[in-house]
């Protein structure tokens, strides 16, 4: 537990010993949108000059250190509607990544002393640490019904003027960045976990929380993202998973060339940017939602059940199931409609647009990774009876 | 699955009165469920003993019974309606219990009723410790471990069982003697010993400790598809060990990370799923080691609670009207989001503020309590406030409470805490009370570091350090005014100059302690100025508050419910309004005094004001209540109801009923006059051309003492003699020129705080010396402490010294009058207990029973009289003490008193709604055209043949070692209603609903002050002539031998060394059914209080005065043997819904 400044001291004749728990003085910044819009806040975390990207909103109320680490969030700047953040620090084993990723966080405000018995450092040292920039006292409801007003866009925050932020914000212009996944993919492959099955996950940014679902039942092959379908099979992999991953999956020529090669040969499972580029490896199309879902308390039917899941989300794209070949929508997010999961019979192939693994959220999904295994176990038995490939 | 239609009625049970731990938050729920059913087209038939609800108004429900919540009655119930099916998990811990007896009665199954929203099985083992904690390691969930000991053996095993560190709670002991954590046992056998000893029963509780670990609530709901989520998550600031309802709480839970969170959430599920809630709303309870993260369940509640109103308030999310729409078969995803519109019940509401709920104690109210929180809930009321930080919401909360504090402290009331040596500061923060929380921001002011706190409170870290942020920004405030006033020293003095250092301060620092919730009131306390300065000077800077909207979604999606808070931001969220508006100020929290009876007041006008038309403004900081639900009002403000915050709301409405660019347009007005005291004494801070009905310079005349006795007597209205007094000398001259006994009491003060009857001078001098704060014991001064700070004794707030009227009737009366000057008498009550009882606590009865009708007349015509020369518009209450043909008139309030719901539900007359209407300038004529009033309501409403009584139900059984005895300050929370037939079987049922029946046959226990003896006797007589046989204490005995009346058995009180029976084992032994204990005056405590306490302890009635002691032989005769008969309200008002 990470208590008092002053331990120790006898508390009997105290007099008034000057306190330092506070927040040190922080200097004043600003955030500009690209539309112009300025709120004012006051510098934090590893923020120097400037630190800009494309803004979104998460709604989690905890989960702040998970969805840093988040490797989706790559290129974005994170505001958090929770006033609150830091307030039980970090904790190693809760990062989904070595490293931070995000652009920049947004805070209302940031605990100066942390407490859990979990914690290993606090939250301003760990985003120092990490390198993450963020801005604090920001009128985050306001910065929310903004976005939510005019839809999801760039912006800047620093110690710089106004003008100066406003235009790096607008520099950012339509900011669809080809490079985000090949930044946070694994350079090279690797294996991990120890199970009877073998899958081989593409890394476009994965989880590790995702890993450690799959890697519980079986032997992973992570590999960078632009790697051939035939690399893969070369592995003889039971079953294929795609993972999660930043930006606009319409880009990923790559990725999306390899899924088409793997749907069909053998049992494929894909999450978030995975499932998008299902979607698109079979002819369908993907759009760019007006804010995207970010949070943890996102409604998600699913069909053939009638049961409502409470799901975690942090997606700007979704995927038009009409358009994508021989899928069928499983999957609903019951706020607006938008197709959050479809299985593919004839490919072998089911993907979700939300965040099974959790991490931040409810663990109402987790019997995702067990139906993979069913997939493959039971393709698996067919094989041996010799039924068809 | 959409709603059932195999059914088509369904009983819905309330809560009953106002109880500590039972409160109005059941009239929330209860009154949106039977909303919600009756909208589905079910018949909707409701059973609740309290009148002071909205849930009893005869348009909620299709029948409604106002009949007491017992087993048998309710069969009555079941039997003559034939519900289809009955819901029980909306009525608190009062509605299951009943539901539970009814099932083992076979009356369910007689009369094929089904059990919805939660199984009787499924209660069953949530409400059994055995079988719950089974059920939990059934399924791998821990729970802390316990038993119940009734000797040294039993201590022993248990403690084997259970380990190290124990927890030992003796049963039913006053004062905490045995309580103790041990962790070896020698220390073990010792304590026990003495607990065992200490306790009546001769039983302890013998627990884990888990005294504290971090408290947690998750508040859940499941459909009948098993979808489950969770609504919201609350965590403590008190740690395990004092009770939920007693503890500081926030939401949502701050200091878990998500792995542990997902992992509470995923135990929550598991345990609703496992005990079988089917549907509705469960409250979970957890405990968290602090240091190692391991978690218990403590309890379940398989119902909506206390708790889920909270969360119902603090998120947005209505639990009871979804729990209720899922007990009729509908699925969450099927239920639409009332807020966002588009999106469905079935989902997590994500909050982007931070709620804090404190409660608010009576201690000051209960002689012999002690203000120590525990296991056991001892507060009445609370409030929320909700802020974009914890700092805030916390400083919002504190003033919200309405007891002189302007936050967390920075006040005048800070001084006395500041003065207490540090060594005895600390000592004292071991212990949780209400003070705690302002203790330890002086000991961080005075430097104690926070782990130190944290080892000695169990308060989280996390808590500390925020509180330790108001504390460090207090600090910049103070160090600014010190430089100013050096740099002033040279310049002219006075608060001008004073007030200017705000200004110096600068927009941006001011901004910054206003984010921190830092009243005006504080602000101007460490600036040395006062708080008007400190106000202009705010608003001249621009620092005004922004108001946001409670939403369930973190602004994800638009809200259409107009549900704010105020908080310093950048933006402003309240629409633009083009209608008339009225703003209603609420009654704040629960306290003895000001109940829900307010809370009835107010949601009346605003449901009358909407539907003629006006736009209705809420302002409440009570989350228990139904004006606090978002849909009562068109707006509603959470706010604490201090002259900054309701002067706030005022200018948001204000700016929200002008054009941006045009001129200011004025709200259509203020009502101030029916939330109690709380909005009146705001009523000085309103610009009076905004205040509505009756003007603030006649309700300050009805207070201002020499101004009411020249009206009086210029009107030919006899009062008591009497004066005022700021001095002892003063008050002992009064005494003497009118006569002992003398009433004395200080004014504005609400259910008789501090009211005291006195015999002689030496009493005089004792009360006086309390009211002037120069009380000798410390006890009496921490009695009338809270009572200083609320202004104390000066000449604006003299003492009031007045001849006591010895055997006097009381009566009340209620009032309306229009514009036109129509005055409309809507009930005349007439007290059961004599005068000298505080009206609250006294049981009434309309139509008056024992009144001539020229007495009646008199007290009709002096109504009329002071209402004319009051020129009220709206309610008057006047109350009148009658002594054979002579009325003295005691007071008049020109504003809801709390007998208008009562009187409402006994004549039928919806007197609320037509005072709010002719506030706003309707006439008493127009009110009867549209059906407001009952077209023959002229002159005075028209009794029907029946009697209504009103109980109060009191809080004893809460604070051993409290007296039971009734006088002349309130103790009560809340009251039952009797309806029937006879004066005699209205009082029974009123005594069988607030929870002490009275017995047919057995013994009765006689013992009466001197002066009662001769009345007396006529009552051991009746008791006598109903077969009951008599027990009584020597004096009394010896009188009512003497005078011919049998006495079986010779009682001796205690400490009286004769041969005879001793009183408090005749009664702990079952061999009473019924005391009759009238003692004389305060101070004489010795010769009942034993005999009142055992009556307590062993549930058996206790009356305290004759006159309710004839009211209940009435009742036992008139009632015989038969079953009470039971009737709805719509039968009994020819009631026609609207």
């Amino acid at each position: 537990m990470t208590t008092s400044t002053e331990r120790g001291s006898e508390h009997g004749g105290l007099d008034r010993v000057p306190m330092d728990l506070s927040s040190h003085e922080r200097e004043r910044a600003l955030l500009v949108l690209a539309d112009g819009e300025v709120f004012e806040g006051e510098a934090a975390g590893a923020l120097r000059d400037v630190a800009l990207g494309e803004l979104v909103f998460n709604t989690a109320m905890s989960g702040y250190q998970e969805v840093i680490t988040d490797p989706s969030y790559a290129g974005q700047v994170v505001a958090f509607t929770y006033t609150h953040i830091g307030n039980y620090g970090v904790s190693k084993e809760d990062s989904e990544s070595a490293h931070s990723f995000c652009n920049g966080v947004i805070t209302r405000d940031i605990t100066p002393q942390p407490s859990s018995w979990r914690a290993t450092e606090g939250f301003e040292t760990f985003l120092i640490a990490n390198g993450v920039p963020a801005i604090c006292g920001i009128d985050t409801r306001r910065l929310t019904r903004h976005i939510r007003e005019s839809g999801a866009m760039p912006c800047a925050f620093g110690t710089i003027s106004k003008s100066a932020l406003q235009d790096v914000a607008e520099s950012l212009g339509n900011f669809a960045d080809p490079g985000l996944v090949d930044r946070v993919t694994t350079p090279t492959r690797y294996e991990i976990g120890g199970g009877p099955l073998r899958v081989a996950v593409y890394d476009f940014g994965v989880k590790r929380s995702m890993l450690g679902q799959l890697a519980a039942v079986a032997t992973l092959n992570v590999v960078p993202a632009n790697t051939p379908a035939d690399e893969v099979l070369a592995w003889e992999p039971d079953g294929v998973f795609l993972s999660n991953g930043p930006g606009d999956p319409s880009v990923l020529e790559k990725p999306i060339a390899a899924a088409s090669d793997l749907l069909g040969k053998v049992p494929v499972f894909g999450i978030c940017l995975g499932h998008q580029i299902i979607g698109l490896a079979l002819g369908g199309r993907t759009y760019k939602l007006a804010f995207g879902h970010h949070g943890c308390n996102h409604p998600v039917q699913h069909l053939s059940t009638g049961h409502v899941e409470i799901t975690s989300q942090n997606h700007n794209y979704a995927v038009d199931v009409s358009t994508v070949r021989g899928a069928e929508l499983t999957h609903v997010n019951l706020n607006d409609g938008v197709t959050e999961g479809m299985e593919m019979r004839s490919a072998n192939a089911f993907s979700v647009q939300y965040h099974p693994e959790a991490a931040p959220g409810p663990h109402d999904s987790y019997y995702l990774f067990r139906r993979f295994v069913d997939e493959i176990e039971s393709r698996r038995s067919r094989v041996i009876r010799g039924g068809p490939r | 699955m959409p709603r059932r239609d195999d059914i088509e009625s369904i009983l819905v049970i309330g809560s009953g009165p106002i109880v500590i731990g039972q409160a109005c938050e059941f009239d929330y729920s209860g009154t949106q469920a039977c909303r919600v059913i009756k909208e589905e087209g079910y018949r909707v038939i409701l059973a609740n003993s309290n009148p002071a609800t909205i849930m009893t108004d005869p348009s909620v429900a299709d029948r409604t019974y106002v009949e007491p919540l017992v087993r048998e009655v309710l069969a009555s119930i079941v039997e003559i309606e034939r519900p289809d099916a009955i819901l029980p998990t909306l009525g608190g811990q009062t509605a299951l219990n009943l539901m539970m007896e009814l099932v083992e009665a076979g009356t369910l199954e007689e009369f094929g009723v089904e059990v919805i929203g939660a199984r009787p099985d499924a209660v069953a083992i949530a409400e059994n410790r055995d079988k719950f904690k089974a059920a939990m390691e059934e399924i791998g969930l821990d729970v802390p471990t316990s038993g119940f000991a009734r000797s040294i053996d039993d201590v022993e095993a248990i403690a084997e069982r259970i380990g190290y560190p124990i927890m030992l709670r003796p049963s039913y002991i006053l004062g905490g003697a045995g309580t103790g954590i041990v962790t070896n046992k020698d220390d073990l056998l010792r304590l026990a010993r003495a607990g065992l000893a200490a306790s009546p029963v001769a039983e302890i509780l013998v627990e884990r400790s888990i005294a504290g670990w971090k408290e947690y609530e998750l508040e859940v709901m499941r459909d009948c598809a098993d979808n489950c989520v969770v609504i919201c998550s609350i965590e403590n600031f008190d740690p395990m060990g004092v009770h939920t309802g007693d503890s500081i709480t926030v939401a949502p839970a701050q200091t878990l990370t998500d792995v542990e969170y997902q992992a509470m959430r995923n135990d929550a599920f598991s345990c609703i799923r496992r005990v079988g809630v089917e549907t509705g709303g469960s409250n979970v309870q957890f405990a968290v080691d602090p240091a190692s993260g391991r978690r218990l369940i403590v309890e379940m509640n398989p119902r909506v609670s206390r708790s889920s109103a909270l969360a119902s308030k603090a998120t947005g999310f209505p639990i009871a009207k979804i729990a209720a729409k899922l007990a009729i078969g509908y699925r969450l995803e099927e239920i639409q989001n009332d807020i966002t519109r588009v999106t469905p019940a079935s989902f997590e509401p994500t909050i982007d503020y931070v709620v804090t709920k404190i409660p608010r104690w009576a201690f000051e109210k209960i002689p012999g309590s002690v203000p120590e929180l525990g296991t056991r809930m001892q507060s009445v009321g609370e409030v929320m406030a909700i802020g974009r930080t914890f700092c805030e919401s916390l400083q919002k909360a504190i003033r919200s409470l309405e007891q002189g504090r302007a936050g967390l402290n920075a006040d005048a009331s800070e001084r006395e805490l500041d003065s207490i040596a540090i060594d005895e500061l600390l000592r004292n923060i071991t212990q949780a009370t209400p003070e705690r929380v302002f203790e330890i921001e002086s000991a961080i002011r005075r430097g104690v570091d926070l782990s130190t706190l944290n080892a000695l409170s169990g308060i989280d870290p996390w808590f500390l350090a925020q509180i330790a942020r108001i504390t460090e920004e207090r600090r910049r405030l103070e160090l600014h005014f010190s430089r100013v006033s050096d740099e002033r020293l040279e310049a002219p003095s006075g608060d001008r100059a004073r007030a200017r250092a705000v200004l110096n301060l600068g927009a941006e620092e001011l901004r910054r302690a206003k984010r921190l919730g830092f009243s005006d009131a504080q602000i101007a306390y460490l600036a040395g100025a006062d708080e008007d300065s400190v106000r202009s000077e705010r608003l001249a800077l621009g620092v005004v508050p922004t108001y946001k909207t409670v939403d369930t979604c973190g602004s994800e999606f638009e809200a259409f419910t107009p549900y704010h808070y105020s908080t310093y931001e950048d933006e402003d969220e309240v629409q633009p309004s083009s209608r008339k508006t009225v703003v209603i100020l609420g009654s704040g929290p629960n306290r003895i005094g000001q109940g829900i009876e307010f809370d009835y007041c107010c949601v009346h006008a605003s449901i009358a004001l909407r539907e003629a038309g006006y736009e209705t403004v809420m302002v409440n900081c009570n989350p228990e209540t139904v004006s606090t639900d978002y849909d009562t009002s068109d707006r509603l403000y959470f706010e604490p109801l201090t002259k900054e915050d309701v002067l706030n709301v005022i200018a948001a409405e204000t700016r929200a009923n002008s054009l941006p660019s045009g001129p200011e347009t004025k709200i259509a007005g203020v009502i101030v006059s029916l939330g109690g005291q709380t909005p009146l004494k705001l009523s000085h801070a309103i610009p009076s051309e905004l205040i509505l009905g009756t003007s603030p310079a006649s309700i300050d005349l009805a207070e201002d003492r020499g101004a009411w006795s020249a009206l009086c007597l210029r009107l030919g209205i006899q009062q008591p003699p009497g004066g005022t007094a700021t001095t002892t000398r003063e008050a002992l001259l009064i005494a003497k020129e009118v006569g002992y006994p003398v009433l004395v009491r200080p004014s504005y003060v609400l259910g008789g705080r501090a009211m005291e009857i006195v015999y002689d001078d030496d009493g005089t001098r004792r009360v006086m010396d309390g009211l002037l704060g120069r009380s000798a014991t410390s006890s009496r001064r921490e009695e009338l402490g809270s009572l200083l700070k609320e202004g104390g004794v000066s000449a604006e707030r003299p003492v009031l010294v007045d001849r006591f009227l010895e055997d006097a009737v009381e009566v009340d009366v209620d009032a309306l009058r229009d514009r036109d000057g129509e005055t409309l008498i809507a009930g005349v009550m007439e007290h059961v207990e004599e005068a000298g009882v505080h009206s609250g606590d006294s049981a009434c009865a309309l139509p008056p029973q024992t009144l001539s009708e020229a007495v009646i007349t008199q007290l009709e015509s002096h109504t009329r009289a002071l209402a004319d020369a009051l020129e009220v518009r709206g309610l008057l209450n006047v109350q009148f003490a009658c002594k054979g043909t002579e009325v003295y008139v005691i007071e008049a309030n020109p504003r809801a008193s709390r007998t208008v719901p009562f009187v409402a539900k006994a004549t039928g007359a919806a007197i609320a709604k037509a005072a709010a209407r002719i506030m706003v300038g309707a006439t008493l004529l127009e009110l009867r055209a549209d059906g407001t009033l009952p077209s023959d309501a002229v002159g005075t409403v028209k009794c029907l043949g029946h009697v209504s009584m009103k109980e109060a139900v009191l809080p004893f059984d809460r604070f051993p070692g409290a007296d039971t005895l009734l006088g002349p300050e309130m103790r009560s929370t809340g009251e039952v209603m009797g309806i029937d037939t006879t004066f005699g079987l209205a009082f029974a049922k009123s005594q069988l609903a607030a929870g002490g029946g009275l017995p047919l046959k057995g013994t009765v226990l006689f013992s009466l002050a001197d002066r009662d003896k001769p009345a007396g006797l006529e009552v051991a007589r009746e008791f006598t002539r109903l077969g009951f046989s008599l027990a009584a204490t020597f004096g009394t005995a010896a009188f009512l031998r003497d005078n011919a009346v049998p006495v079986e058995t010779l009682v001796a009180k205690v400490g009286e060394e004769r041969l005879a029976a001793d009183a408090v084992d005749l009664i702990s032994s079952g061999k009473i059914q019924l005391v009759v204990n009238t003692p004389r005056g305060r101070g004489s405590r010795s010769d009942g209080i034993q005999i009142r306490s055992a009556a307590l302890a062993s549930k058996v009635p206790c009356l305290t005065t004759l006159a309710a002691a004839r009211a209940a032989a009435a009742g036992i005769s008139d009632r015989g043997s038969d079953p009470f008969s039971v009737a709805a309200l719509q039968d009994l008002h020819n009631f026609e819904p609207l």
